[in-house]
């Protein structure tokens, strides 16, 4: 699989993505915001946490307009494989890939520590290596993850099986406990738990090592 | 020409920090307090001296950046 995880200015969360996608048998490259085009024959895209451009405006919203960003709604619109995580699912929801958008926590704080999660749908190329209903623990750490959209929305993405991840205990006021959704034709998830952080046992955890074996896995062959 | 845009959150959207300055406001005593709304202001300077043509470029910013029509509305005014 030939993946390609972009940097923006206040990415943090880059090379933590690419070593699990390597660790997963992925060929990774690194691209740069300001590039205008992503590199030929490409699987897939990683958008990682951080604080692109300082969070200024919105979380995302700068990042979305960046030159790579209009490259990733194409390649998205392609059918292309784009995972997006923390900052990188804010993004999503700022460039239309993914709908709602994300608030601030409803209790006000920075959360970072190791949450529940509910599988919601094994049926996609990310989530296929769990059982559905499956409780797995992956970290979280963010300030704005209180998941939003309108009460339609919600319906169409539990109509269609796109919840990807639920929180066994809401920890930021998400709606119906959202964690993770995927995009209509199912190759667009973003997520606000990070299971780039749960790939080692040296984590303290490795429930997020079954998503990266399942996208390689699947996209080696394709 | 300079255009004021405020931006905030839909009705109906929770806003936490609105919340949490409603609470402070009471606890320095200030009595009927009902709501607190937060939101932004942003101030652009503009080089265009039509107010049609502004008020369109204007409002053109809040729907591709400045506001996220999801949760956010906007208002644009002009000096």
């Amino acid at each position: 699989m030939k993946a390609a995880v972009v940097v923006f200015p206040g990415s943090n969360c880059d090379r933590d993505l690419a070593v699990a996608l390597r660790a997963a048998g992925a060929d990774v490259r690194m691209v740069w915001h300001k590039e205008t085009a992503l590199p030929p024959g490409l699987d897939f895209v990683g958008l990682p946490g951080g604080f692109s451009f300082g969070d200024y405006l919105r979380c995302g919203a700068i990042a979305a307009h960046s030159p790579v960003c209009r490259a990733v709604v194409g390649f998205a619109r392609r059918g292309g494989y784009v995972l997006g995580i923390c900052n990188g699912f804010q993004i999503l929801t700022e460039t239309g890939l993914l709908p709602g958008a994300l608030l601030r926590n409803a209790g006000l704080k920075y959360i970072c520590r190791t949450v529940g999660l509910t599988v919601g749908t094994a049926n996609s190329t990310f989530t296929q290596g769990y059982e559905q209903n499956r409780h797995i623990a992956l970290p979280i750490a963010h300030h704005d993850g209180n998941y939003t959209a309108d009460a339609e929305t919600i319906a169409r993405l539990e109509a269609e099986d796109r919840i990807a991840f639920h929180y066994v205990e809401n920890p930021n006021g998400s709606a119906a406990g959202i964690a993770g959704i995927l995009s209509a034709n199912r190759r667009v998830l973003g997520m606000m738990p990070h299971p780039e952080r749960a790939v080692d046992p040296a984590h303290g955890g490795t429930d997020g090592r079954a998503l990266f074996g399942a996208v390689a896995g699947s996209l080696a062959v394709a | 020409m300079k255009a004021r845009v405020h931006v905030m959150l839909k009705e109906g959207v929770l806003d936490p920090q609105g919340e949490a300055v409603r609470h402070a406001l009471g606890a320095l005593g200030f009595g009927g307090v009902s709501a607190v709304r937060q939101g932004k202001v942003i101030e652009i300077d503009l080089d265009e001296t039509d107010r049609a043509k502004a008020e369109a470029t204007v409002t053109e910013m809040c729907e591709k950046l400045l506001a996220n029509t999801v949760t956010e509305r906007y208002s644009v005014t002009l000096d």
